[in-house]
């Protein structure tokens, strides 16, 4: 399958690029930019003109759900989400039921991904057995099976010693190591930011201490052991304040936000608005503004969409005991333009935190568009007005904060290894 | 994302749920402390009913146990001549089978008028008045550490009684604050009624973050804290804060928070003293001072009742 995208506006962050340029593609591959290689006849013709064509969206942070939690979403269902999303590789962290601690489930996993042709599916393996913070997993083996990386997604891990020796054992293989710092016991029973909304609507509190607290361990950690380690979900000012001096000081760590927390903070819980219940919480509009900022000078290297499709039943609950998470992958473009937008940053600055970037980070081949390179592409209308409805989310988690929210950009075509996987109806 | 209109109001500005006491206007607690008023004489009279929310039928929906609560809620719904079905759900058995909405939704079809509800999270009565149809009200009974807005509004009416104008009052509210439901309806009803002063006593384990924002001054010292006050108000102390990670033991609270009658003698001498009940005397209060002349614990009792006819009366009429 040949196909030529013509008239669109070239982005690739990776190189630089953002022109007028033509795309060629063959077997998979991209093959030329600009001009059509000799001989070169094209099956298809995609006409961008008035699109952005930019490497598909690299997203760190995707529950697909599977195995053990299918009644909250499917690989299958996810999955669409992803591709209607523009999102072409994707990690998922390894909080499924059984988590994914041994080679036969990630295996699995990569095995159903791949028979669906979409996206790329990175498993991000569990760092201890079952999660639970006793015993290291086969680290080598499920590295073998697929795993990228290592992480405790929202366990609690609350051995300090069994962590320096993940670590150690992680650095002796070069394995990435994810945490999400949060210190168990002040985090304990909470279920939002301790500020001022958590005090009115009377809501047990996750102070800001539970993240720096558990951020200052492991960036100590890090620079003994020398593991290479990239921090989940930062939340606050203060947290993502100590990254950028430990990057400063030269300690080779990276870091990613989810979306949500670009854009809101703990007053959007409103009236107990369980779609705001959020893991991390939404912190004050004081953070939020930190992490806007940490992102847009870098010390925030990525913005994940934190995708966490979750059950009405298990969402319609007082706010304390509703699940927490929300559904993102297909909101993750548009939300990101829109902060791009309202930060003023070139637009090919901002579409590396969710294409060069996350793919630095998980040390694969992708969010690039060269000659050679894999044809994973997003192609999107940067100008197109859209309203976010549940209902017309392809997840099958129609939890989301924006309801109603008008946003700009809409996906037209996303291809992965140069077949189109999703086409704007 | 973005903070809806004030889910207690209908398109009027009329009050349609009591859900919590922020948010309220000044006129709808005034309105509804004076309708209270009126409702003390019936409280009072041979023939202790009127007519007023007949043909009614006010379910008692308790999540959570209680029973003095429950019990005034009752009284009042049954002297307004309604119907009143109480039923305590049994939170262990609820959460292997129906959710709070699907019990919500089942008594709904059995053409309930108004839900008073209990429950230990914070935020149900909200969830539950979003999933009710138009013409169903919900009144708060008391949700988690959140809100307890008719026990807030019997302590102003208690207050009014006694003092009759909030803007010359000093008043202190001692005790545990960060779990206490009572105490956030009290802050946010003394704030917009106009008491010019609002203090908050307690440790700092006792006390939420950013509790300043709410409009109070913050005592670690009780002696500082009640120094000319005109209204004490005492918070109960739930047992299973006394030991371990909040407090050491109830002997060292009582000793630096428990209100003796020494330290009622730094307040105004004419000061009255409030408790939401049940009391733990000798833990948050001295027996003295419980029984004591400047104790208004129980007509705070009486009052509840006309504060809960006023409400649902109140409600059923807009």
């Amino acid at each position: 399958m040949k196909i030529h995208i013509k008239n669109g506006r070239l982005i690739d962050p990776a190189s630089g690029t953002d022109a007028k340029q033509d795309v060629f593609i063959a077997a998979g591959k991209i093959v030329a930019l600009g001009s059509a290689p000799a001989g070169y006849t094209a099956n298809r013709t995609i006409d961008a003109s008035g699109l952005v064509v930019c490497p598909g969206l690299v997203d760190l942070a995707v529950r697909l759900r599977e195995p053990g939690f299918e009644y909250m979403a499917t690989l299958e269902s996810e999955m669409q989400a992803a591709a209607a999303g523009g999102v072409t590789s994707l990690a998922c962290p390894p909080d499924t039921d059984p988590p994914l601690d041994e080679p036969g489930l990630v295996e699995m996993l990569k095995f159903r991904a791949r028979n669906l042709n979409q996206s790329h599916v990175y498993p991000v393996g569990a760092l201890t057995v079952g999660l639970k913070g006793s015993q290291l997993t086969e680290m080598a083996e499920l590295t073998d099976a697929g795993c990228v990386a290592f992480s405790h997604a929202d366990a609690p891990l609350s051995d300090t010693q069994l962590l320096l020796r993940a670590l150690q054992y992680a650095a002796t293989f070069d394995f990435p190591v994810w945490l999400r710092p949060q210190d168990p016991g002040l985090a304990r029973g909470g279920v939002a930011h301790d500020g001022q909304v958590a005090t009115r609507l009377g809501l047990a509190a996750i102070p800001v201490c539970a993240e720096t607290i558990a951020l200052s361990t492991i960036l100590l950690l890090a620079r003994e052991t020398g593991a290479r380690i990239h921090l989940c979900r930062m939340s606050s000012a203060e947290g993502v304040d100590m990254v950028r001096q430990a990057k400063a000081r030269g300690l080779k760590v990276s870091c990613d936000i989810a979306i949500h927390h670009a854009h809101l903070s703990e007053m959007d819980i409103g009236y107990f608005d369980p779609n705001c219940h959020l893991t991390p919480p939404l912190r004050s509009q004081r953070d939020r503004d930190g992490l806007r900022a940490a992102l847009s000078d870098g010390t925030v290297d990525a913005l994940c969409s934190d995708h966490t499709p979750v059950d009405e039943d298990a969402k319609q609950l007082p706010f304390g005991e509703a699940e927490s998470g929300a559904t993102g992958v297909e909101l993750l473009l548009p939300l990101t333009l829109k902060w791009i937008e309202e930060t003023r940053l070139p637009l090919i600055q901002g579409l590396a935190r969710i294409t060069s970037e996350p793919a630095r980070i998980l040390g694969v081949s992708a969010g690039v568009i060269k000659p050679g390179a894999s044809a994973d592409l997003c192609v999107f209308d940067p100008a197109r007005y859209w309203k976010i409805e549940p209902a017309a989310l392809k997840s099958q988690g129609k939890n989301t904060p924006y309801t109603g929210i008008e946003v700009k950009g809409k996906v037209g075509y996303t291809l992965v290894d140069g077949q189109v996987v999703y086409e704007a109806g | 994302m973005f903070l809806t209109t004030n889910p207690q109001l209908n398109k009027n500005g009329e009050l349609h749920h009591l859900l919590s006491i922020e948010g309220l206007p000044g006129e709808i607690l005034r309105q509804i402390l004076d309708t209270a008023e009126s409702f003390v004489g019936v409280t009072q009279r041979e023939v202790k009913k009127v007519p007023l929310l007949r043909g009614k039928a006010i379910f008692n929906l308790f999540f959570e146990p209680s029973t003095r609560t429950r019990t005034t809620f009752e009284i009042a719904a049954k002297r307004l001549s309604a119907d009143v079905i109480n039923l305590a759900i049994n939170v262990s058995s609820q959460t292997k089978g129906e959710s709070v909405l699907d019990t919500v939704a089942n008594l709904a079809a059995m053409q309930a008028d108004m839900f008073i509800v209990r429950h230990s999270q914070s935020g149900a009565p909200h969830l539950i008045a979003r999933h009710v149809s138009e013409d169903i009200h919900v009144v708060n009974a008391g949700d988690g550490r959140h809100a307890h807005p008719t026990q807030g509004l019997l302590d102003m009416f208690t207050i009014r009684h006694y003092k009759r104008d909030f803007t010359k009052l000093k008043v202190a509210i001692v005790g545990d604050i960060l779990h206490s439901r009572v105490a956030r309806s009290q802050i946010h009803a003394l704030t917009t009624l106009g008491v010019p002063e609002l203090r908050v006593i307690g440790p700092k384990t006792l006390l939420p973050m950013n509790v300043d924002n709410l409009g109070v001054h913050v005592y670690h010292d009780m002696a500082k804290g009640l120094k000319d006050v005109d209204v004490v108000m005492m918070l109960r102390l739930q047992n299973e804060r006394m030991q371990g990670s909040f407090l050491p033991s109830p002997q060292e609270f009582f000793k630096f928070y428990g209100l003796t009658a020494e330290k009622l003698a730094l307040a105004k001498p004419d000061a009255i003293v409030l408790h939401p009940g049940p009391m733990n005397r000798g833990v948050e209060i001295d027996s003295t001072v419980a029984d004591g002349s400047q104790s208004v614990i129980l007509p705070q009792v009486t009052f509840g009742i006309a504060i809960r006819m006023a409400v649902m009366s109140i409600l059923a009429g807009n």
